[in-house]
């Protein structure tokens, strides 16, 4: 049998997301759609320092909560276009990973964690406490949309196409990184800090340049949310468990893998949904117990994620085929 | 005068942090792994706690020991089933493990119990103390007396006993131990199960006079982490000195500022200790 070339696989694939707002139609298909990508881009951007470089953090949720807030807050204070925020929400969320990223990138991984959660709880608390932030109850965008420079439709159907060329940006910038010097980098200091060292990689300037990189796109994926769903309490713009759903959507599709945390969007995000409707709602916690249950069977059984098996599989069976391929010619 | 009161009151509560700390740290400088669901154990043993009470009436002194002993399973099998086959694969696989663990416990209880606060009556350790002028509560005190006592003794396990010993060669070189004739599994279990121990007898001690809630492991687990790394991490006196400050730095801007400011200033003080002095206090680095 003829091998298939690779790239058919990947106009397919390519082929169903530009088609499926059409493919599955109906307002509640569109909006999955739209907040599968979404989950997509911020996972791919944690993918970044968490997959590439192996520095966890558990604290994304303030990068992508700056990027909500920012757009929102150039709104109501000035009514500016929210768009007009996304730059400023950037900047902000880069600021706080040199913050959390400068004197952790010295120690062991574990401080690094750990200053992200912290750093998220603090801002949260700061922002629920904060009347220019709305504190506990939030903020608005436009209600009824000014202009096309609002970027408030009111279908899902824009938002899934703004996402989805996002996403293409997000994993273009990944693609570009992973094969440029900083992707070899990256690669060292994952496999071992002090032997990285050792070989003259810049350890700590490359985590850092991962971090910043990894906050920005984070922001801009917040920014993406307020803009659509045009509200943001301390809840839906930084609660822990937006940063717990990057993690978990990377680590199930494949941590340091390029399409690792689209795969894992795919599957968590309509899973979430399901579950909720059939356990009773979000608020009574079952699909989380779920969620920590699949994390902990996966770095039991499977720590590279479902990407990473699949590599595992397709390379040995190459291996089996080239293998045969070999005793017949002998 | 009220503001040795809040201090007396900051030390008591800063106590109870150094006991459920100390676990933490001991599993960190012993197997470098840090147990993300360390909080969690602490929520697990308020409810043990709650429950025993509300079903069987135990006092304090029923369901300390049973809290105790719970949780001390629950950190072996912690260990045995998870954590043992993921401590040398990579941080990520590590993280993954405790921190779902962590997801489980809290949205299982969550998902059983709902998310209502709830309490033990006011009056099951009751009444006040007067100090020479300083009103503390008895639930306070004797919540405080007990895990600076406990604490102490942990240390002096660690330091003066044969098992403590052996604990300690497995931390220092594992390989070693072994040939020793110390199985390090074994040891390592025993470490899950006496932090266990410790989050367990915290818990029901925190059950007298705090509510209980599902989420509460949450915050619990991130100060436990700001007390090991301000205090060292491994040390167990530097949780002990850490906890007591902590207490009394949460209980002095509680007062000053108001209670919602309480835990920005410990978390913003984790950040400041990472960027001045990262190896803790007394720790070796």
């Amino acid at each position: 049998m003829p091998r298939r070339p690779a790239y058919l696989l990947w106009l397919a694939v390519g082929a169903v997301f530009l088609a499926y707002p059409w493919l599955l139609d109906g307002p509640f298909y569109q909006r999955m759609g739209a907040l599968v990508l979404l989950a997509a881009i911020s996972a791919s951007a944690w993918n970044l320092v968490g997959g590439y470089a192996g520095q966890v953090s558990v604290g994304h949720s303030v990068f992508y909560g700056a990027g909500a807030y920012l757009p929102l807050l150039l709104f109501t204070q000035w009514g500016w276009p929210p768009v007009a925020g996304v730059p400023a929400g950037v900047a902000v969320s880069v600021l706080i990973a040199l913050v959390i990223g400068i004197p952790t990138f010295r120690l062991s991984g574990h401080y690094f964690t750990m200053a992200t959660v912290a750093v998220a709880e603090l801002v949260r608390l700061v922002v629920s406490n904060w009347d220019l932030l709305g504190a506990a109850v939030g903020l608005s965008g436009p209600a009824v949309s000014r202009g096309w420079w609002d970027l408030s439709f009111r279908s899902s159907v824009p938002y899934y196409y703004i996402f989805l060329a996002v996403l293409a940006l997000v994993l273009l910038a990944t693609w570009q990184m992973q094969r440029s010097r900083m992707g070899f980098y990256l690669r060292a200091i994952k496999a071992g800090d002090r032997a990285a060292r050792s070989l003259g990689v810049p350890v700590r300037r490359y985590k850092l340049y991962a971090l910043m990189l990894s906050a920005a796109f984070t922001s801009v994926a917040g920014s993406l949310y307020a803009l659509m769903v045009g509200f943001i309490d301390p809840d839906s713009g930084l609660g822990i468990l937006i940063s717990i759903e990057m993690l978990i959507i990377a680590a199930l599709g494949g941590a340091g893998t390029l399409f690792g945390p689209l795969l894992g969007a795919v599957i968590l995000i309509p899973l979430q949904n399901a579950t909720n409707s059939w356990l009773g709602g979000s608020g009574s916690g079952a699909s989380y117990v779920i969620y920590g249950g699949i994390i902990m069977l996966l770095a039991r059984y499977q720590p590279g994620g479902l990407m990473n098996a699949w590599l595992a599989l397709r390379e040995r069976r190459q291996r089996r085929a080239s293998l045969m391929g070999a005793e017949r010619a002998a | 005068m009220i503001i040795v009161q809040v201090i007396v009151g900051g030390l008591l509560l800063g106590a109870v942090y150094a006991l459920f700390s100390s676990g933490l740290t001991l599993i960190w400088g012993m197997m470098n792994v840090v147990n993300f669901a360390h909080g969690d154990f602490v929520m697990i043993g308020m409810y043990v706690a709650f429950w025993v009470f509300t079903l069987f009436h135990g006092g304090p002194l029923v369901f300390g020991p049973i809290a105790a002993a719970v949780l001390f399973g629950l950190g072996v099998w912690a260990y045995m089933g998870l954590v043992r086959h993921v401590m040398t694969g990579s941080l990520l696989s590590q993280m993954l493990a405790t921190f779902g663990l962590a997801l489980v416990l809290r949205y299982s209880a969550l998902w059983a119990f709902t998310s209502n606060f709830r309490t033990l009556p006011d009056d099951l350790v009751g009444g006040s103390i007067n100090l020479g002028g300083i009103l503390v509560g008895m639930p306070l005190l004797i919540a405080g007396a007990v895990a600076l006592a406990l604490t102490v003794a942990l240390h002096l396990l660690l330091t003066r006993t044969s098992i403590g010993s052996q604990l300690l060669a497995v931390s220092e070189d594992r390989n070693a131990a072994m040939l020793m004739g110390i199985r390090p599994d074994r040891m390592q279990a025993l470490a899950w199960g006496l932090a266990g121990v410790g989050t367990g007898i915290a818990g029901a001690l925190f059950a007298t006079f705090y509510p209980i809630s599902p989420t509460v492991g949450e915050s619990l687990a991130l100060l436990a982490f700001v007390v090991v790394s301000l205090g060292g991490f491994g040390s167990v006196p530097g949780a002990l000195i850490a906890g007591l400050a902590i207490g009394v730095v949460q209980a002095l801007s509680a007062y000053l500022w108001g209670p919602v400011w309480k835990d920005v200033v410990v978390y913003g003080l984790f950040v400041a200790v990472l960027w001045i002095r990262p190896q803790g206090l007394f720790g070796k680095f």
